[in-house]
């Protein structure tokens, strides 16, 4: 078995451990059916996959309480997913349909979910950070203790937009954790030729924010520093930065031409890295699961992901009368 | 030098680049992943191996920033090419295109200029959804001090972007991704061409008419010709000759060419793949109107986005889109009065 720089010790249960299986591999073989889908002309545009991230997510779900906020990128699919939305209407929207989280109109970039205080799916890279801060501005104001999550990427934390919300959110003492989910590329621009000095969680220091930067592979540092996070911002001390160490398997996108790294470093990192096998890991070697759990949670989820696929494809075309709804607010 | 070499309109424009970057060395570009990855529409492709990374160079998500730099750059005597990823994207730096490169020639008396391209990706009908599929042609013709060109084939990018890199005011140079032959993006067939090796200009202000017809006038540019010309060749078999008009630039607008060929015509449908509303169809039916509304048989008609923002949906997308049939029905429409 393949050796790993960190080992977690945190204190957590055997059903905590194995939720986060679940929670990640339901991630994953949803990304994998999107990936086959697209494949199939069912998904068009560019279709942003998570596949390798799904620790992050997952680690930070697990620190939120109900009401909590969240809002990202293009690259949301399983933000929607760990935070509890339903699968069929985020793989509906995927392929346009009528179930869509959308209604289709919105596609793989464009999802939404007031119940459960996701807030998008964004395409602009970076336009999702200071609206974070206006998120939590709101509960500020309406002072109900409620924190949110903006994430973001490593390239993104090059907008100029970012540090204007960075000011704000210090000088007003919002409740914003900044999650910037560094895979070390933008498209096909590694972190090395973007950013001027490598520790992006430093970049809070000059408006006095907190950061820090955590092991986006282990799902377990995640949580405990996701938890230190919101403890900061639920006490009123305003935003923090965590910038999780992550990685991404796939391409940027699925046109993606991958001439920009090696085969060998995506094979290294999925070999000594992955999250899932090293959750896997824990199970099996802590004897907290067997091979039967995880064979029934690995078939559960396939159920599920098949059953979200089956409804993305069968969920009827939008109706063309839904092209002139929601273009404003009252028609 | 002849040769009968046929690009792709991507080519086209990168050795159009290259030209212009071998004979002056104030020419430089930069972009997001234009350098190793040659851009993603191919625009860049092959410049960082022949001119290396100090006039090739990849920059940050940062285009306040660098769209800024490029501003500067070019008041102080630089011709940078910038690519804006996808025009949609120009929210996060308009400030700088249209206050400050269309601004300052005019505010300093004709002191600086500002000659810099700025290169960009326009279209959709590949289910992008709205913030990664709009043209905005009107949007920014509407603002003074900028040339906007949108070509519609491999030959007039080449000579386009010759033009424009030479040209001393700030120019807009538009592609529409689905015409750029990429690998993924199916191109329409008219829109890789023949294009001779040696350098040449094209200017701007010079539409193109593309077919002659005497029944009605389609004028159009980009994406849509290909569409328009689909449609006219339809409508020849029913005994309908429709003329078709490229535009290739908006700013200037060659309205001497739409006013005559209406003139003859005397039937007037503009397709654009921008929203219809206060856009490029209503200049060119104002055009026409202003000059002389007798000269037309019927009602102008006009092609273009509904007002809404452009949705995910293949269906709902191939609907807001106008296309070969759309065309051909009101060109028929036009010219029997229906
Ligand atoms: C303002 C803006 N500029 C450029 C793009 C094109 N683009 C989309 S994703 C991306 C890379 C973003 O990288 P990162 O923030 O690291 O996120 P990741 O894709 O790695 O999750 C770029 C350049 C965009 N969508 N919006
Ligand atoms: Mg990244």
């Amino acid at each position: 078995m393949a050796t790993r720089k960190t080992q977690s010790k945190t204190n957590v249960s055997a059903d905590e451990l194995k939720q986060f299986y679940r929670d990640m591999l339901l991630i994953r073989r949803f990304e994998e059916k999107a990936g086959q889908l697209y494949g199939m002309g069912l998904i068009g545009g560019f279709c942003h996959l998570y596949i390798g991230q799904e620790a992050v997510v997952v680690g930070l779900e697990a620190a939120a309480e109900e009401g909590d906020k969240r809002i990202t990128s293009y690259r949301d699919h399983g933000h929607m997913l760990a935070c509890g939305m339903n699968p069929d209407g985020v793989m509906a929207e995927l392929t346009g349909r009528e179930g869509g989280y959308s209604k289709g109109k919105g596609g793989s970039m464009h999802m939404f979910s007031k119940e459960k205080h996701f807030y998008g799916g964004h395409g602009i890279v970076g336009a999702q950070v200071p609206l974070g801060a206006g998120l939590a501005f709101a509960d500020k104001y309406k002072d109900n203790g409620r924190v949110t999550f903006t994430y973001f990427g490593d390239g993104a934390a090059n907008q100029g937009q970012v540090y204007e919300t960075f000011n704000m959110a210090a000088l007003w003492k919002l409740p914003v954790i900044f999650v910037i989910e560094n895979n070390q590329y933008a498209m096909g621009t590694s972190q090395q030729r973007s950013t001027s000095s490598a520790e992006i969680y430093m970049r809070g220091e000059a408006f006095g924010i907190p950061g820090e930067a955590v092991d986006g592979m282990d799902v377990l540092a995640v949580k405990a520093a996701g938890e230190k996070a919101v403890a900061h911002c639920r006490s009123g001390e305003g935003p923090y930065i965590l910038e999780v160490k992550t990685y991404r398997y796939r391409g940027h996108s699925m046109s993606d031409p991958a001439k920009y790294r090696t085969r060998e470093e995506v094979q290294k990192m999925r070999e000594e890295k992955d999250a899932i096998e090293h959750v896997r890991d824990l199970l099996l070697s802590g004897k907290h699961a067997s091979e039967d759990d995880l064979k029934a949670i690995d078939k559960e989820i396939k159920g599920i992901v098949n059953n979200a696929a089956d409804f993305a494809k069968t969920s009827p075309e939008p109706a063309l009368e839904e092209l002139w709804t929601d273009i404003y607010a009252d028609a | 030098m002849t040769s009968n070499r046929i690009l792709p309109m991507s080519r086209a424009i990168s050795e159009a680049i290259a030209q212009e970057m071998r004979t002056d060395p104030s020419v430089f570009v930069m972009g997001e992943d234009i350098g190793a990855y040659g851009g993603i529409f191919g625009a860049t492709s092959g410049l960082l191996d022949e001119f290396g990374d100090g006039r090739v160079r990849d920059t940050p998500i940062s285009e306040t920033g660098f769209i800024g730099a490029g501003v500067g750059a070019a008041m102080s005597g630089m011709r940078p090419i910038v690519e804006l990823m996808f025009v949609d994207f120009f929210g996060v730096c308009m400030d700088s295109i249209y206050n400050l490169a269309a601004k300052n020639t005019y505010f300093s008396g004709g002191n600086y200029k500002v000659p810099m391209v700025i290169m960009t990706a326009t279209g959709g009908g590949y289910s992008d959804a709205g913030q990664h599929s709009q043209t905005l042609h009107g949007t920014f013709a509407h603002l003074p001090g900028m040339k906007v060109v949108a070509p519609s084939n491999a030959y007039d990018a080449k000579g386009l972007m010759a033009t424009a890199i030479r040209d001393d005011s700030p120019v807009m140079f538009m592609f529409h991704k689905g015409l750029q032959g990429l690998a993924w993006m199916a191109s329409p067939d008219g829109a890789a061409t023949v294009v001779p090796e040696d350098t040449y200009a094209i200017p701007f202000g010079q539409a193109k008419v593309v077919r002659e017809g005497k029944d009605a006038t389609i004028v159009t540019l980009s994406m849509m010709v290909h569409h328009a010309l689909d449609a006219a060749e339809a409508l020849a078999k029913e005994g309908i000759e429709a003329e078709v008009i490229d535009l290739r630039t908006i700013v200037p607008l060659d309205r001497d060419t739409i006013l005559k060929s209406v003139a003859k015509t005397g039937r007037l449908i503009v397709v654009d793949e921008d929203y219809k509303s206060f856009g490029l169809t209503g200049e060119i039916i104002a055009t026409v109107a202003e000059h002389d509304p007798t000269c037309l048989k019927s009602a102008p008609r006009r092609l273009a986005v509904p007002d809404v923002p452009i949705p995910y949906s293949r269906v709902m997308e191939q609907f807001v889109l106008p296309n070969a049939k759309t065309i051909a029905d009101s060109v028929r429409a036009s010219v029997k009065g229906a």
